[in-house]
C-alpha cells in the first residue's frame, strides 16, 4: 500500500469540516470483575485472578457487580445523562481468542445512560459543549502476547499466549454524539474532552483513569464534510490511541489524510485504523469482508436493570463537585484572574491549595507557597507536587506561624524544609533546629551595631541617605543572627540607627 | 442383593437410615447393575465406581457416628446427565468436542446431591449439548430403551431416563429445555419434572438455551422425584435467574396427593394438544388417564391454548439462536478438541476445523439457524417475532390457568420409535416436542407421569401435568393421586411391567 | 404439521446463505454437508417463518419468563481457580497463559 497523500492542514480546514467523535473506553476501579467475584487488581501472575464464569466456562453465569452500575450511574449523572429506568444487557457475538465467550456481555440498544453533555473549556477559554449519546456498562477482555513476529505485533507472528486477569474487568464505554463546527480546532476540542472527561471521572473517584496503563482508552471517530455543504462523509475509526498527545495528533492526521484521500478523486474508505505513536500517523487494519454483524440479542442470563428513581437521586445528591464548577468556585472565592486559575491548575496545586485553604490557610498565601517554592521542591526532587512529603495541613501551620510572628519568611522555608526532610511535623522542626525569630530589639540592636561597624563605608552611605545600601547590612546581620532576625526589623533598626 | 435396585429411592433411604442395609451394599449393587445391563442399555457415558463407594463410605461412617442423615436422600445413589460439570468426573455433554473433558468446579446441582449425601454413580448418555428427542444425536453412541432395545430412550436424557427404567439407579437428574426430561420419562414409563424457570440452578448446567433450560429430577415414583426436587431447588446467588422463593413443599404435596382426593380440583384438557399427528393409542391412553382423574374427583375442563400451534415454531427459532452463542466458546482454544488442520494453520482455520470435526450434524444445524435468525436483516422476522410468540403462549397459560387448577396432556404424540426411524429428518424429530415445549416457552412447571402401555406395542405413554409458576405443589399432588390410583388399578407401577427386553433377569 | 422431505429448489435460504453462515459461525463445513444442510435448513426455515403469523407489532417480546429485576452481587472478592486449575483444560499452554495458534486479527 502506497503511503498516505497528506493535504497540508491549513488547506484541509479551508475545504472541509471535520466531523469528530470520540468513543473512550473506562475500566472501573470496582474491587471485583463485572460478573464475577475476581479481583481486578493490576499485575497479577497469569490466569491467577480467574473463575468459570470469566474464564467462560461451560456452565458459568454471570451475576452482575452491584457497584459497577452505581459507577455507571454517576458516570451518567456527572454527564448530565438521563438515567434510563429499565435496561438490559446484550451479547455482542463475535469470535476472538481473548473473548472467553466469544461474545461480550454488553448493553446494546438500551444503554443505562443516554443524551448528557460536557462542558469543554479550550485553552482561549471558550467553552464547547460536547454531546454525549450514551454510557453504557461492557466487560473488558482478556491480554494477548503474540510471540514470533517483529516486535511483537499480531502481524507475523508464530502464536499468542492468553491471561485472561483482564477479561471480564467492568468497562464504561461514553459514546459522544458527533462533534460538528469544530473546525480547525477539532484535534484541540478531541484532546480537551478527553482530558476533561479524564479530570471528571478522577474526581467521582470511579477509576484510575490513566491512559498510559490502560485503564481509560479512546477511539477516535473521523470524517471530513465539504465545507458548508452539509453532506457527511465517510468515517474512519482510530484505535490505540494511548495518550493525550496522540488523540490531538491522531484526529489531525487523519483530517490530513482523508483529504488527500478526496482531493484525489477517490472515496475514504469506513475502517478501522491503528494510531502508530513512533510516527504520530493511522496505519489501516485488516480489510474485512463484509462489516461486521455482532448479531445483537438480550443477555438471557441476566435480568433487567432498574435503577428506583430514589436510588439515582440519592447518588445524584452524592456527586462530588464537579472540576468544571469547582474551578469557577474557587476563581471566585480566591479573586484570581483566568491566568492565575490556569498557573494554579497547569502546576496541579489546585486541590492542594484547596485542601490548605480548608486547614486555615489564606488562599493567597496558600497558593504562593504550591505554585512557587514547593513546585520548586517537586521539580528538584522529580516527583509531582502531590507526592512532595509534606500535607496541605502541615503547610497551613506554617503559614499560621508566619502570620503569627513567630517565624519569618526565611524561617520558614527552613522549617518546611525540615517537613519535606522528613524531621517531623512544622512545630516539632521548629523546636528541634531553634527555628526562632529574634524578636529581641536589644540582640538585633548589638548585632546591627558590629556590622555597622565591621563595614563603616556602608553605614556612611546609609547615613548619607542611600537607602538601599542597607540592604549589605540586613544581609550580614541575618547571617550573623543565623536566619532568625526579622529581615524586615533589621532594616528598620539600621535606619534607626543611622540616622 | 439385587433386589436393592428394585426399591424406590424412599425405601432404599429408609433402609439405609435405620442402618439395615450399608449405602456401600446399596451402591455396589447398582454398580453390578450397570456392570450387568449397561452394555446393552448404554445409559452411562462414565461410572464413577471408586468415588461413589467412597461417597457411599463417607454416609455410612456418619450415620455410625450417631449423625442424623445429611437428608432424607443421604446414600441413595444417582445418575447424572453429563451436561452438568462434576469436577471428579468426565462431563462431555455427548459431544466429542468435550471428550474426557474434567471441569475444575462443581455444578450447584451436583454440589447439592453431594452435600445432601447423594452417591453420584456417574454420568448418563444425552443428545450432544441437549438438542434431541431420541439420544441418536449423542457422540459416543445411543441409549436403548430398556423397554425394547430396538427403540430410542427418548431425548435429550435418555440416559437418565434408561437408567431408572433398567434400575441402574433409582434416582436421575435430567434437564429440560423442551421436554428432555418429560418426554424420555414418557417413552420409558417413568417420572421427570420440569420445574419453574429459576426454581435450580444453572450454573454448572452446560448451557443450550439459557432462556429455557432447566434441571429437574427424574425417578420412578412422584415421592422419588418430590424428594430429590426438594434437595436440588432453591435459590443460588451465582445464577441470576435462580428464583429467591422457598421451594414448593412437593414432598409434603406428593404424599397428600397419594391419599387419592381431588374434588375442588378443576383440571384443564388443553384442546390444541391432541388430534390428528397423535398415536391412537396415546391418545386412547391419555382419555384413560381423563376418567381416572374424574373418578378421584377433579372436574375437567377444555381450555384453548390457540397460540400453543405456534409454540413449536417459535422454540425453533430462539433455541438454535440462543445456542448459536452458547456454543461459540468452543473453539479449541482454552479446553476441549483441538483439531490442527496444518503446522501453520491460524486460530480462526483451528477454530472452523475444531468445530466442525467435534460437532455432531444437529448441532450444525442449530448453530447456522441461530446465526440466521439473529443475523440483521432478520433478527426482527424470526428471532424477534419468536420472542413475541412466547408472550402470546405465556398469556394463553395465563387465561388458562383461570378456568383450571392444572392442565394435561399426553407428554408425547408417540410411544417410542425405533433407533434410526427419525434420525435423518430433523422436522419429523422435532414433533416429538410438540406438547412438551409450551412449559418451557412460558417458563412454568411440568411433568410426566406413567399413563399406561400402548396396547399395540406395549410401549409406555406419559401423561403431562402443567401448573403455573411456583406451582408444583399442586402438579405433584395431581401426580400422586393419579400415580396411586392407576397402581392400585393396574395392580403396582408401570415399571413393574417391563417385560426383559435386556435379556438378563431384572 | 406435515413431513416433507428437503427440497433444495423451494427459497427460504440458498446453499451460499449456508455457506456464509458456517463462516460466521466457524464451522468448516465440507461440500456434501452443505448440499444437506442447505435443504434441510431451507425446510426448516419455512416451518418456522410461521411466527410470522401471529406476532402482532404491539406484542412485548419476552425475553425471560421469570419477572426478575436488579439482581447484583455486592464488590467483594470470591475466591476463584488456581492458575493450574484454569489451565488444566488447555490444549497448550506456556508460562502459565493458554498457547493459541497465530491470530489473523485486526491490524494488517
Amino acid at each position: 500500500m502506497s503511503a498516505p497523500v497528506l493535504i497540508d492542514y491549513d488547506t484541509v480546514v479551508e475545504r472541509y469540516d471535520p466531523m469528530l467523535g470520540l468513543e473512550v473506553h473506562v475500566e472501573l476501579s470496582t474491587l471485583t470483575k463485572m460478573f464475577c467475584g475476581c479481583p481486578t487488581e493490576f499485575g497479577a501472575e497469569p490466569n491467577t485472578q480467574v473463575c468459570p464464569t470469566c474464564l467462560g466456562l461451560p456452565g458459568s453465569l454471570p451475576v452482575v457487580n452491584g457497584e459497577a452500575v452505581r459507577s455507571a450511574i454517576l458516570i451518567g449523572l456527572a454527564l448530565h445523562c438521563e438515567i434510563v429506568p429499565r435496561c438490559r444487557f446484550a451479547r455482542k457475538n463475535y469470535f476472538y481468542p481473548d473473548m472467553p465467550k466469544n461474545f461480550q456481555t454488553s448493553q446494546y440498544d438500551e444503554p443505562i445512560a443516554i443524551n448528557g453533555y460536557l462542558d469543554v473549556t479550550l485553552d482561549d477559554g471558550s467553552t464547547v459543549r460536547v454531546e454525549i449519546e450514551r454510557a453504557h456498562m461492557e466487560e473488558d477482555t482478556g491480554k494477548s502476547l503474540h510471540v514470533g513476529g517483529a516486535t511483537g505485533r499480531i502481524h507475523g507472528a508464530d502464536y499468542s499466549l492468553l491471561d485472561y486477569n483482564r477479561a471480564g474487568v467492568p468497562l464504561i464505554e461514553i459514546v459522544t454524539k458527533m462533534i460538528p463546527g469544530t473546525r480547525e480546532r477539532a484535534p484541540e476540542v478531541a484532546k480537551a474532552y478527553v482530558s476533561q472527561l479524564r479530570d471528571m471521572l478522577r474526581g467521582l473517584g470511579v477509576s484510575d483513569v490513566r491512559m498510559d496503563q490502560g485503564s481509560m482508552r479512546c477511539d477516535v471517530n473521523l470524517s471530513l464534510s465539504p465545507r458548508d455543504s452539509g453532506v457527511l462523509g465517510t468515517r474512519s475509526e482510530t484505535k490505540n490511541v494511548n495518550s493525550l498527545r496522540s488523540v490531538e495528533r491522531a484526529v489531525r492526521f487523519e483530517m490530513c489524510r482523508q483529504a488527500g484521500v478526496l482531493e484525489a478523486g477517490e472515496k475514504v474508505v469506513q475502517e478501522t485504523r491503528h494510531f502508530e505513536e513512533a510516527s504520530g500517523t493511522t496505519r489501516a487494519g485488516r480489510r474485512k469482508e463484509t462489516a461486521e454483524d455482532y448479531r445483537y440479542f438480550p443477555e438471557p442470563d441476566l435480568v433487567p436493570v432498574e435503577p428506583s428513581a430514589e436510588w439515582v437521586a440519592q447518588l445524584r445528591d452524592s456527586l462530588p463537585e464537579m472540576p468544571g464548577a469547582r474551578r469557577k468556585r474557587v476563581q471566585a472565592e480566591w479573586s484570581l484572574s483566568d491566568e492565575e486559575l490556569r498557573d494554579l491548575v497547569n502546576a496541579g496545586a489546585l486541590d492542594l491549595v484547596a485542601a490548605t485553604v480548608a486547614a486555615g490557610a489564606p488562599s493567597g498565601e496558600a497558593r504562593s507557597w504550591w505554585v512557587s517554592y514547593l513546585s520548586q521542591q517537586a521539580n528538584n526532587s522529580g516527583v509531582a507536587l502531590d507526592e512532595l512529603p509534606i500535607t496541605p495541613e502541615q503547610l497551613a501551620r506554617v503559614i499560621e506561624l508566619v502570620a503569627g510572628g513567630e517565624l519569618s519568611n526565611n524561617l520558614a522555608r527552613q522549617a518546611v524544609d525540615g517537613v519535606l526532610a522528613g524531621e517531623g511535623s512544622p512545630d516539632e522542626v521548629v523546636a528541634a533546629r531553634g527555628l526562632k525569630v529574634v524578636s529581641d530589639d536589644s540582640a538585633l540592636i548589638t548585632a546591627v551595631d558590629e556590622a555597622l561597624a565591621a563595614q563603616p563605608d556602608v553605614a556612611e552611605k546609609i547615613r548619607g541617605g542611600k537607602v538601599a545600601a542597607a540592604g549589605a547590612i540586613v544581609g550580614a546581620v541575618m547571617k550573623a543572627t543565623r536566619g532568625q532576625a526579622d529581615a524586615k526589623r533589621v532594616r528598620e533598626l539600621i535606619l534607626d540607627r543611622c540616622k | 442383593m439385587s433386589e436393592l435396585t428394585r426399591l424406590t429411592a424412599a425405601e432404599l433411604a429408609e433402609k439405609i437410615h435405620s442402618r439395615e442395609v450399608s449405602a456401600v451394599e446399596a451402591t455396589q449393587a447398582h454398580l453390578d447393575r450397570i456392570t450387568e445391563v449397561d452394555p446393552v442399555v448404554h445409559a452411562f457415558l462414565h461410572v464413577a465406581t471408586q468415588p461413589a463407594l467412597a461417597a457411599a463410605a463417607e454416609v455410612d461412617a456418619a450415620l455410625a457416628n450417631g449423625n442424623e442423615p445429611a437428608s432424607p436422600l443421604a446414600g441413595v445413589p444417582l445418575a447424572l446427565k453429563d451436561v452438568l460439570a462434576t469436577s471428579d468426573m468426565p462431563t462431555t455433554c455427548g459431544s466429542k468436542i468435550l471428550e474426557g473433558w474434567r471441569p475444575p468446579y462443581d455444578a450447584t446441582v451436583a454440589a447439592r446431591l453431594r452435600k445432601a449425601g447423594v452417591v453420584i454413580l456417574g454420568k448418563t448418555n444425552m443428545d450432544e449439548f441437549a438438542m434431541g428427542s431420541s439420544t441418536e444425536h449423542s457422540a459416543y453412541g445411543p441409549t436403548h430403551n430398556p423397554w425394547d432395545t430396538t427403540r430410542i430412550p427418548g431425548g435429550s436424557g435418555g440416559g437418565s431416563a434408561a437408567s431408572l427404567a433398567a434400575f441402574e439407579a433409582p434416582l436421575a437428574i435430567g434437564t429440560d429445555t423442551g421436554g428432555s426430561i418429560r418426554q424420555p420419562a414418557a417413552v420409558t414409563g417413568t417420572v421427570g419434572v420440569k420445574p419453574t424457570y429459576g426454581g435450580v440452578s444453572r450454573y454448572g448446567l452446560v448451557a443450550c438455551a439459557s432462556s429455557l433450560d432447566q434441571a429437574g429430577p427424574c425417578a420412578r415414583t412422584v415421592l422419588d422425584a418430590a424428594l430429590l426436587h426438594e434437595v436440588i431447588g432453591g435459590h443460588d446467588p451465582l445464577d441470576s435467574t435462580s428464583i429467591d422463593t422457598p421451594v414448593p413443599a412437593v414432598v409434603d404435596a406428593a404424599r397428600r396427593g397419594a391419599e387419592g382426593d381431588l374434588r375442588g380440583l378443576r383440571i384443564g384438557v388443553v384442546r390444541e394438544l391432541g388430534g390428528e399427528g397423535y398415536q391412537p393409542e396415546v391418545e386412547a391412553t391419555f382419555r384413560s388417564a381423563l376418567s381416572r382423574l374424574e373418578s378421584l374427583g377433579a372436574e375437567l375442563v377444555t381450555v384453548s391454548c390457540p397460540h400453543f400451534d405456534y409454540a413449536l415454531a417459535a422454540y425453533y427459532l430462539i433455541l438454535p439462536s440462543e445456542v448459536s452463542s452458547n456454543l461459540a466458546r468452543f473453539d479449541a482454544m482454552r479446553y476441549g478438541l483441538r483439531v490442527q488442520p496444518s503446522v501453520d494453520s491460524s486460530a480462526e482455520e483451528v477454530m472452523a476445523a475444531t468445530r466442525e470435526a467435534g460437532f455432531g450434524d444437529e448441532v450444525k444445524r442449530r448453530i447456522m439457524l441461530g446465526t440466521y435468525a439473529l443475523s440483521s436483516g432478520y433478527y426482527d422476522a424470526y428471532y424477534g417475532k419468536a420472542q413475541k410468540v412466547r408472550t402470546l403462549i405465556t398469556r394463553d397459560f395465563a387465561a388458562a390457568f383461570g378456568q383450571a387448577d392444572v392442565l394435561v396432556s399426553p407428554t408425547a404424540p408417540t410411544t417410542a420409535f425405533r433407533i434410526g426411524e427419525k434420525v435423518d429428518n430433523p422436522l419429523a424429530m422435532y414433533l416429538n416436542d410438540l406438547c412438551t415445549i409450551p412449559a418451557n416457552m412460558a417458563g412454568t412447571p411440568a411433568m410426566s407421569v406413567p399413563a399406561g402401555l400402548a396396547e399395540s406395542d406395549g410401549l409406555p405413554v406419559g401423561l403431562q401435568i402443567m401448573a403455573p409458576a411456583l406451582g408444583e405443589a399442586v402438579m405433584y399432588r395431581v401426580a400422586a393421586a393419579f400415580e396411586a390410583a392407576r397402581n392400585a388399578a393396574e395392580g403396582g407401577p408401570l415399571i413393574q411391567r417391563l417385560e426383559n427386553g435386556l435379556g438378563v433377569p431384572v | 404439521m406435515p413431513e416433507s422431505t428437503p427440497d433444495p429448489a423451494s427459497g427460504a435460504i440458498s446453499r451460499a446463505e449456508v455457506a456464509h453462515l458456517a463462516r460466521l459461525a466457524r464451522l468448516a463445513v465440507t461440500e456434501p454437508e452443505l448440499d444437506r444442510f442447505a435443504g434441510q435448513l431451507d425446510v426448516i426455515l419455512t416451518a418456522v417463518a410461521r411466527v410470522g403469523e401471529v406476532a402482532a407489532d404491539e406484542i412485548e417480546p419476552t425475553s425471560h419468563a421469570v419477572p426478575l429485576t436488579n439482581v447484583f452481587r455486592p464488590d467483594q472478592i470470591r475466591p476463584g481457580l488456581t492458575q493450574e486449575q484454569a489451565l488444566s483444560g488447555a490444549p497448550a499452554s506456556e508460562q502459565g497463559r493458554f498457547q493459541v495458534p497465530r491470530i489473523l486479527g485486526e491490524e494488517a
